[in-house]
C-alpha cells in the first residue's frame, strides 16, 4: 500500500493512491467519508426500521402500532430519513467531490471534526428526545404544536454541522484552484455537488430563520411566532432540502453511469446550465406547500409555483435526457449498435451501482417527477393536499430517487474508500431491484389511496367511515411495498456492515468488478462525440415519458373539473 | 471524464436530438405555466387564499351568533368524541356566510347547504392547525389559527359529505370529522 507516497497538490499531505483508479486520495477526507456514510447508514438503518412499523400500521388489516406511538415513530421517521440519513451521506459526497477529483486535499481536518461532532450531537438529541415522547410534532412541527426545546436545538445543531461542513467543501475548492490542483474547469461530478452545496446554504438560512425564533419560544423567552409565516419559511427548509438531494442525485448519476459505462456528458454545457437552473430557479418561496393556504394570494401562488416557465423542471427533463443520452453514445462507441434498443439488452444490468442507477433515473422521473409537478400545480393541489398522494409523490423522490442513487453509489464508495470487497455479492445484485419494486409499490399504494382521499399522516381511515374496499385495497399494496423496500433495505445495511467487518481486504490492488460492457471488436472511443443523430434510443424513451407526463397531467385536470366549484 | 478536469473547450450549442428534446421540454413547461392563469379566469376551482387575521375567540363568538341565527336542528355524529356526539345542524340562507370551527377534535357546527346556491364558508381553527379535506369529493384547504380563511362555494351535487381532518392536529386527530348535507 502506498499511503503517504501520492503527491497531491499540497506536498506532505498524507494520501494513498487508489489501487483500481490511479487516482489520489487525500487520507483526511477518506475518514471523513467513512465516519460520514457510516452514520447515514445506521440512521438509514433506524428510519427504515420505523418505516416498516408505519407501513404495517397504515395496512389497516395489521394495524399494528398504537395511536400515539403511530405518531412518534412518523416523526422518527421523517427526521432520520429526509435529515439525517440524507445529509450525512451528502457530507460524505462533499468531501469525495472535492478532493480526489481535483487531486486536492481537504481544507481543514478541524473544521470537519467540528462539523462531524456537531452533526452526531444534534441528530442523537433529536432522536432521543423523540422516543422519549417529548416531540409527537411530526418533522414539520407546525405551531402552535410544540415540541420539547431539545428538538428545535437538535435541528439547528445539525444545520450547523452542516453549514460547517459545507465551509470545508467551499474552502477546499478555493485552495485546489487557488494552488493549481488541477487545471481547466472541475469535472461535472464536483460542479454538481457545488451547486447542491450552495442550495444547501440557502436552505439552511432558512432553517436558521425559522428554527432559532421556535426554539427561543419553546424555552419560553419570546412570543410564539405566527402559524402562517411558520409555514411560509419553513418550507423554505423543507422543500429546498429536497433539492440539494436532487443537485446530489443527479451528480451521482453522472458519476455512476461514467464508472459503470463509460458514458460522459454528452454535452458539457447544457449539463452545468441545468445546474445553475436549479440554483437559481428552485422554488425559493416554498410555494407548493402551501397553494390551499390562507394568507397567500393566487397571484403569489401562480407565480411561485412555476416562475413563468418552470425552469427547474426544465432542468430536471434534461438531465433525464442527458444522463441516459451519455450511455447511449458509450454503449455504441463500445461497439453495440444493433437497432434502437439493442444497446439496452448490452446493459450491466447485474452491476449494482448501475442498476441502481437506471431505476433510480426511472422512477425519479417516470413517477415523481411527473406526479411533483402536476401535484403542485396551483389548482390541481386542491385535489390533492395532505393526502396520502403527497408521500406518494415524495417517496419516489427521494426514497426511489435519492436513497436508491445513494445505495448504488456505496457499491463502490465501500471499496473504493473502506478497502474491502463486498461480501455476498449475489445477494447485492439483487439488492436495487428488491428495493426499487418494493418502494414504486408503496409509492403505487399511497398515491391511488390518496386519489381516494385517504388523508397523510393518519392513524386509522376506519373511525371516518368513508373510505371503502378500494382504499383498503391500495393501503394494503402500500403496506406490501413497504415491507418489501424493508427487506431490500436491510439487506443493504447488512451488506455494508457485513463488508466492514468481514469484506476482503483490498490491499493496494483493484476492487472486484461488478462487471462493465466490454468493448465490441470494431468499437471506436469517441467516435460519436460529434454525431448529434446517435441517441435514436434516448429520444424515443424521453418522447414516451413526455407523453406518460401530458396524460397524467390534464387527467387531472379533468379530474378537478369534477368537484365542486370553488374560489 | 466525468470525474476528471475539462481542459479542452467544451462550450458547445445544443444540436441535433438534444436540440430536439429541450425545445420539446421548454414548450411543455410553457405549457404547464400557462394552464393555471388560464384555470383561474377560465376553471371554476379555484385557491385565491382569501384570508383575514382574526383572533380565536372572536371567530368562537361569530360562530356562535351564526349557530343561534340558523340552527334547524340537531346532528349526532355517531363517532365517538370527546366533546360529545352531538353537534347543532345548521342551515344558513342562500348566498350567505357560513362559519366551520376547526378544534381538537371535532368541525363544529354540522351544515345544510342547498344545492346550486353560492356560500361564504368562513374556516378556523382555535387551537392547533387542521386540514379541510370534504369527502368523498376530496376537496383540501389548510385551515391556520388566527386566519380566517374563506372559500367562495357551490354545492354542485347532493348527499351526505363528511369533513375529514388531514393536518395532524394530536392522539384524537384520525377521528376529527363533521358533516354537510346538500339538499
Amino acid at each position: 500500500m502506498s499511503t503517504s507516497s501520492h503527491n497531491l497538490a499540497a506536498p506532505g499531505t498524507p494520501a494513498r493512491v487508489c489501487g483500481t483508479t490511479g487516482l489520489g486520495v487525500c487520507l483526511d477526507a477518506q475518514r471523513f467519508i467513512k465516519l460520514n456514510a457510516v452514520c447515514g447508514i445506521v440512521f438509514l438503518l433506524l428510519g427504515g426500521v420505523a418505516a416498516l412499523l408505519l407501513a404495517l400500521t397504515r395496512w389497516q388489516t395489521v394495524h399494528l402500532l398504537p395511536v400515539d406511538w403511530f405518531y412518534r415513530i412518523l416523526t422518527f421517521h421523517g427526521i432520520n430519513m429526509l435529515i439525517l440519513w440524507i445529509l450525512f451521506f451528502e457530507v460524505a459526497i462533499l468531501c469525495f467531490a472535492c478532493t480526489t477529483p481535483l487531486n486536492a486535499r481537504l481544507f481543514s481536518r478541524k473544521v470537519a471534526w467540528a462539523s462531524f461532532l456537531l452533526m452526531l450531537a444534534g441528530a442523537v438529541m433529536v432522536d432521543y428526545i423523540i422516543l422519549a415522547g417529548q416531540a409527537d410534532v411530526m418533522m414539520t412541527s407546525y405551531l402552535p404544536l410544540l415540541a420539547h426545546p431539545a428538538f428545535y436545538l437538535g435541528i439547528i445543531l445539525v444545520a450547523v454541522g452542516t453549514l460547517t461542513g459545507v465551509f470545508n467543501f467551499f474552502a477546499t475548492l478555493y485552495v485546489a484552484k487557488r494552488d493549481g490542483a488541477y487545471t481547466g474547469s472541475m469535472p461535472i461530478v464536483t460542479f454538481g455537488a457545488l451547486a447542491a452545496a450552495i442550495i444547501a446554504v440557502v436552505t439552511l438560512l432558512h432553517g436558521a430563520v425559522v428554527m432559532i425564533p421556535t426554539f427561543t419560544y419553546s424555552m419560553g423567552w419570546t412570543p410564539q411566532p405566527d402559524p402562517q409565516w411558520y409555514r411560509l419559511i419553513w418550507w423554505g427548509l423543507g422543500h429546498q432540502s429536497q433539492q440539494v438531494n436532487v443537485c446530489a442525485m443527479v451528480a451521482v448519476w453522472y458519476l455512476l453511469s461514467h464508472i459503470t459505462v463509460g458514458a460522459r456528458p454528452i454535452n458539457e454545457a447544457v449539463c452545468r446550465t441545468a445546474f445553475v437552473l436549479y440554483i437559481l430557479f428552485i422554488n425559493l418561496a416554498s410555494a407548493h406547500h402551501l397553494l390551499v393556504d390562507p394568507g397567500v394570494g393566487a397571484t403569489w401562488k401562480i407565480w411561485n409555483t412555476s416562475y413563468a416557465m418552470y425552469l427547474a423542471v426544465l432542468a430536471s427533463m434534461v438531465h433525464g435526457f442527458t444522463v441516459p443520452a451519455g450511455i447511449e453514445v458509450a454503449m455504441r462507441e463500445k461497439g453495440y449498435t444493433g437497432g434502437i434498443f439493442g444497446w439496452v439488452a448490452a446493459l450491466p444490468w447485474k452491476n449494482p451501482a448501475f442498476s441502481g442507477t437506471a431505476l433510480s433515473v426511472v422512477i425519479f422521473g417516470f413517477l415523481g417527477g411527473i406526479t411533483g409537478v402536476t401535484l403542485g400545480t396551483q389548482q390541481i393541489n386542491i385535489i390533492a393536499h395532505n393526502t396520502l398522494r403527497i408521500p406518494g409523490h415524495f417517496h419516489v423522490t427521494v426514497v426511489g430517487g435519492t436513497t436508491l442513487a445513494f445505495m448504488a453509489l456505496a457499491y463502490y464508495v465501500v471499496p473504493l474508500i473502506f478497502q474491502r470487497d463486498f461480501i455476498w455479492r449475489g445477494a447485492a445484485r439483487v439488492q436495487p431491484w428488491i428495493f426499487g419494486l418494493g418502494i414504486t409499490m408503496l409509492a403505487f399504494g399511497m398515491s391511488f389511496a390518496g386519489s381516494m382521499g385517504v388523508p397523510r399522516r393518519s392513524w386509522d381511515i376506519d373511525a371516518q367511515g368513508v373510505y371503502g374496499p378500494a382504499a383498503h385495497l391500495w393501503l394494503g399494496v402500500l403496506g406490501l411495498g413497504g415491507v418489501l423496500a424493508f427487506t431490500g433495505l436491510l439487506i443493504f445495511a447488512l451488506l455494508c456492515v457485513g463488508t466492514l467487518f468481514f469484506g476482503k481486504k483490498i490491499e493496494g490492488r483493484a476492487m472486484a468488478d461488478w462487471g462493465t460492457p466490454p468493448a465490441l471488436a470494431g468499437s471506436q472511443p469517441g467516435s460519436l462525440a460529434h454525431d448529434h443523430y446517435a441517441t435514436k434510443g434516448t429520444i424515443v424513451l424521453t418522447l414516451v415519458f413526455l407523453a406518460c407526463f401530458a396524460v397524467y397531467y390534464f387527467a387531472n385536470w379533468k379530474a378537478l373539473a369534477d368537484v365542486w366549484p370553488v374560489r | 471524464m466525468s470525474l476528471r478536469p475539462l481542459t479542452s473547450p467544451w462550450f458547445h450549442a445544443p444540436a441535433g436530438h438534444e436540440k430536439l428534446w429541450l425545445g420539446c421540454a421548454i414548450l411543455w413547461c410553457f405549457v404547464m405555466s400557462l394552464m393555471m392563469p388560464y384555470w383561474h379566469f377560465r376553471g371554476k376551482q379555484n385557491s385565491t387564499g382569501e384570508a383575514y387575521t382574526v383572533k380565536p375567540a372572536d371567530f368562537l363568538a361569530r360562530t356562535e351568533k351564526f349557530v343561534a341565527a340558523n340552527r334547524v336542528g340537531t346532528f349526532k355524529n355517531p363517532i365517538a368524541n370527546p366533546l360529545g356526539q352531538e353537534l347543532p345542524l345548521v342551515e344558513p340562507p342562500a348566498g350567505g356566510d357560513v362559519y366551520l370551527i376547526g378544534r381538537m377534535w371535532q368541525w363544529y357546527p354540522a351544515l345544510r347547504l342547498r344545492q346550486g346556491e353560492t356560500y361564504r364558508l368562513h374556516l378556523s381553527s382555535l387551537d392547533l392547525q387542521h386540514g379541510f379535506s370534504l369527502q368523498p369529493l376530496n376537496m383540501n384547504f389548510q385551515v391556520v389559527p388566527g386566519y380566517d380563511h374563506v372559500l367562495t362555494l357551490t354545492p354542485t351535487s347532493k348527499g351526505e359529505f363528511t369533513i375529514v381532518c388531514n393536518e395532524f392536529c394530536g392522539a384524537g386527530h384520525h377521528a376529527m370529522t363533521g358533516k354537510i348535507f346538500v339538499e
